[in-house]
């Protein structure tokens, strides 16, 4: 996020996009629900229609992977009604006038046409939000996990920085992440393109940084991202050593995931279950989990804050650190003599510019949201404030495309997925929590009454989904939320494993799955 | 002159103050307690307690602190002695229409408020004979939230948490006087309410007439409860939390009041979703798939060789390029460190990557 949680309450205009909020980062909703009561403004798009819609003062029904079309049609009139803030895009931006001439052709008459969103609500939305003295943006996995993915976050960035709403205190482009310490996984420079703290592989200065401190030539080039390294697999990958991640049940394409997996010749997995994922390993060591373990994890606001240990792990389980550790130095790799998280952390901090100011003892009270350049920094809650990163923040110009399949005569209805408020992911963790089981028992498709009818359905009934790459079995819920024509599951019940159906495109740089977008076809079983 | 007009006097000192600021906010500031029930700071003041009430030099009747703006000059009395005569008898009111006063603390975060106070004042006098103003429901099931009204006391805070915290509106108080009562629409259970289980109700309630019913499971173990500080383990918010274990156990989960991400709040997950850590699912020693093709149970030295072994093997064999680390994000950040630095360290790639695009 570039703006503190606490500064969801400041907007006087907020637009979300692609976010189920209410159950997917339900206290940060609480936030949102506050401003809303102290009459701020809110503008929801999304194709469900979800509590935060409900919600909402102006509610856009876009078709789901559409956003692009959406968000330059309210480019459009932002620029046409001279909504934009020009003192700010001349002194802060670059490209702004190619920008501009580009979104001058896409009105909201066309973005109707491809969105299915009337065209006077989006010029309301242009209007609420260019005009806002205070516009915010926060959007999930809704606007990432598509082929396109890249371009909705930049179409939502030139949004942003055609009206000035970024680098000030209740504006900003806010991503809601997802999981307790993705944020921390990627400053920690677990990832292909960069070194811990966000330092580009590709750049000379930092890879002769890296081989001096880990003693040892590095390659120039950036690695490849797991979901390439899973297609190489049984060609040019021939060992993983996976940490508590369920990647057959978390992953698009399921099956093509388990091919990948058995095709390896050395599978080593660390997680606190036998999970899914688990049973293929050669070798499965058991970690601590958490209040297990002292340790240290970035939320998304870039807060850092500590994990303390509460209780001993069972049986002889063992940090994750100290586990990767351990095969490093049977392998003779050196480097890995810590003897506690602080050590490591330490040493994190020591080599990450973001990191700089801090160590161990002063995230005691999490304070600290990074950057923190040096000991008297106190840390960087609104990110661009003056200046950004690199200087000018870029317009990109950026057009529509079709997701990577579309409706036809054998899949005639859209399917997208999602979390439920009461599961978390593959219910590793909340499926083991006495009295989840109450609130949700079981994975319903959605769709809605008079699609059911429609159909030849009824609401309770069981029924096939299919799509190009498989089938799965699912009971159908009747509900309003659904539009017309389009269906929605989550993907945590590993008994109707719904990522059989997904993994249709990637976004061509993050490679990210497009799992929000799968055409499907319904049988009544 | 400024600094003059934004000061008034409590119990004899002068204070400063902010405008905007209530009595009994300048009083905490000052640390000059007053005891509250109906009270909490994240939440608008409701003034229905009574307990809060000072007197005022210049105004007749004693006033309510939580809701009477600071005003320039005022001249308050916190504790004389017709105030705490009056907050006695306010307190041996609230015992007599309680079934009970002394809760188990695992009831929830604020559950022992009122007890407190009523060892403080001494009143348990008998002294009134009273009747119960709220009726428990032991018919709704859920395994969260007991619903024991016996104890309630009318004070609204868990009305009041859920309407202006949670934006939810799943519980109201109908009735009023001895029929009072705290029901959801309807006056059904709260699963088929607009509640989301997000616990809130319970953790502002000051007489544990709203409990945690997982926590409350500990109630017989005989341990002390202890307190450890940490961040909850789901979405990447941040909540801060508590972690309630007795002895070995993890027991249950508290809201952190003062974690800077959620000051306070928590979700149905982070609130009640804890115990899958002393499952009996865990793994507990490490596992090598055998010549059967089976995983089996081993001890560590066994299994790190065979983990090292793989790794050397596939790198002699399809040079360093074929080995690939996959970091998560729900492990702390040590785990992700050391998993790019074993790629990185071990074979000079970038092949490394977290669980961030799925």
């Amino acid at each position: 996020m570039s703006n503190p949680l606490v500064d969801m309450e400041k907007p006087d205009v907020i637009f979300c996009i692609g976010t189920n909020m209410t159950e997917c980062h339900p206290v940060a909703a609480t936030r949102l629900k506050k401003a809303v009561a102290n009459g701020a403004k809110l503008i929801v798009a999304d194709p469900r229609r979800i509590a935060l819609a409900e919600m909402s003062d102006l509610y856009l029904p876009l078709r789901v992977g559409s956003d692009v079309a959406l968000l330059l049609g309210m480019a459009h009139v932002i620029e046409r009604e001279g909504l934009v803030d020009d003192a700010f895009m001349h002194e802060r931006t670059a490209g702004f006038e190619e920008y501009l001439e580009h979104v001058r052709q896409f009105t909201p008459q066309w973005a109707e046409s491809i969105t299915g969103v009337p065209a006077a609500d989006i010029e309301q939305a242009a209007r609420w939000y260019g005009a806002a003295e205070r516009g915010a943006i926060y959007y999930t996995l809704g606007i990432t996990e598509h082929i396109c993915g890249v371009d909705n976050v930049q179409s939502l960035c030139n949004l942003a920085l055609m009206t000035g709403h970024i680098g000030r205190e209740g504006t900003g482009i806010n991503p809601m992440r997802g999981q307790n310490n993705i944020q921390g996984a990627g400053d920690a420079g677990a990832v292909p393109s960069n070194y811990p703290g966000f330092q580009a592989v590709d750049q000379p200065d930092n890879q002769a940084k890296f081989e001096k401190l880990y003693g040892r030539p590095m390659d120039a080039e950036k690695g490849i991202t797991k979901v390439r390294a899973l297609e190489g697999a049984g060609e040019h990958i021939f060992a993983m050593l996976i940490d508590g991640e369920n990647t057959l049940v978390s992953d698009p394409d399921r099956k093509h995931c388990e091919r990948a997996l058995n095709a390896l010749e050395h599978l080593v997995v660390i997680d606190i279950f036998l999970t899914e994922t688990a049973e293929l390993a050669d070798v499965v060591f058991p970690a601590t989990s958490w209040a297990e373990t002292d340790g240290v994890s970035t939320n998304t606001e870039r807060r850092i804050q500590r994990l303390r240990q509460a209780v001993p792990p069972p049986g002889q389980a063992k940090p994750d650190w100290w586990i990767i550790s351990q095969i490093a130095q049977r392998l003779g790799f050196d480097g890995f003599e810590y003897s506690s998280a602080k050590d490591v952390f330490n040493e994190l901090c020591s080599l990450s510019p973001i990191y700089a100011g801090l160590d161990w003892d002063r995230i005691e009270h999490g304070q600290y949201q990074w950057p923190v350049p040096h000991k008297d920094h106190p840390g960087t809650p609104i990110l661009h404030q003056g200046e950004f990163k690199n200087g000018r923040g870029l317009f990109k110009v950026i057009s529509y495309r079709d997701p990577a399949e579309t409706i036809s005569e054998e899949f005639p209805i859209w399917l997208t997925t999602g979390r439920r408020l009461q599961s978390y992911h593959t219910r590793t963790q909340t499926g083991r929590a006495q009295g989840i089981e109450y609130l949700l028992s079981e994975e319903r498709l959605e769709i809605h009454p008079e699609d059911i009818a429609s159909w030849g359905l009824k609401d309770g009934q069981w029924c096939r989904l299919s799509s190009a790459r498989g089938s799965v079995e699912i009971c159908v819920r009747a509900t309003d939320r659904s539009p017309r024509g389009t269906v929605f599951a989550s993907f945590s019940f590993n008994d109707v494993p719904i990522n059989i159906l997904t993994g249709s495109g990637y976004d061509p740089i993050t490679e990210t799955a497009e799992l929000k977008v799968c055409p499907v076809r319904i049988e009544a079983l | 002159m400024i600094q003059k007009s934004t000061t008034l006097t409590i119990d004899g000192a002068e204070v400063a103050f902010t405008e905007g600021e209530t009595l009994y906010e300048v009083a905490q500031r000052a640390r000059r307690p007053i005891p509250t029930l109906c009270y909490d700071p994240r939440l608008e003041p409701f003034g229905s307690c009574r307990l809060c009430v000072v007197q005022v030099e210049g105004v007749r009747n004693p006033v309510a602190s939580c809701t009477t703006p600071a005003a320039a000059g005022m001249v308050v009395h916190t504790s004389t002695e017709a105030i705490e005569h009056h907050r006695t008898t306010l307190l041996e009111l609230v015992v007599s229409e309680n079934r009970q006063v002394d809760v188990d603390p695992l009831r929830g975060y604020a559950s022992q408020e009122l007890t407190t106070l009523v060892d403080r004042y001494q009143a348990r006098t008998g002294r009134f004979a009273g009747a119960q103003s709220g009726t428990s429901h032991s018919e709704d099931d859920n395994p969260f939230i007991l619903r024991d009204y016996d104890l309630c006391i009318s004070c609204n805070r868990c009305v009041r948490v859920c309407a202006e915290r949670e934006g939810d509106y799943a519980i109201a108080a109908g009735g009023r006087g001895f029929q009072k009562q705290i029901t959801t629409e309807f006056d059904s259970i709260l699963k088929d309410s607009s509640c989301t289980f997000c616990g809130q109700c319970v953790q502002t309630c000051p007489t544990g007439a709203l409990a945690d019913k997982k926590a409350l499971r500990a109630a017989d173990i005989e341990e002390p409860i202890e307190k450890t500080r940490s961040v909850c383990p789901y979405c990447g918010v941040g909540c801060a939390v508590d972690l309630m274990t007795k002895g070995e156990q993890l027991v249950g989960i508290q809201p952190a009041m003062d974690g800077p991400a959620n000051e306070g709040a928590l979700c149905v997950k982070g609130q009640f979703a804890f115990d899958f850590v002393q499952h009996r699912d865990r793994l507990k020693q490490p596992l090598v798939r055998g010549v059967d093709g089976q995983l089996h149970e081993t001890d560590w030295d066994t299994a790190l060789d065979r983990a090292a072994e793989g790794f050397r093997q596939v790198a002699d064999k399809h040079g360093r390029h074929a080995i690939y680390g996959v970091a998560s994000g729900r492990t702390p950040s040590e785990a992700d460190y050391c998993m790019q630095k074993f790629i990185r360290r071990g074979y000079g790639t970038h092949y490394i990557d977290n669980c961030s695009r799925a």
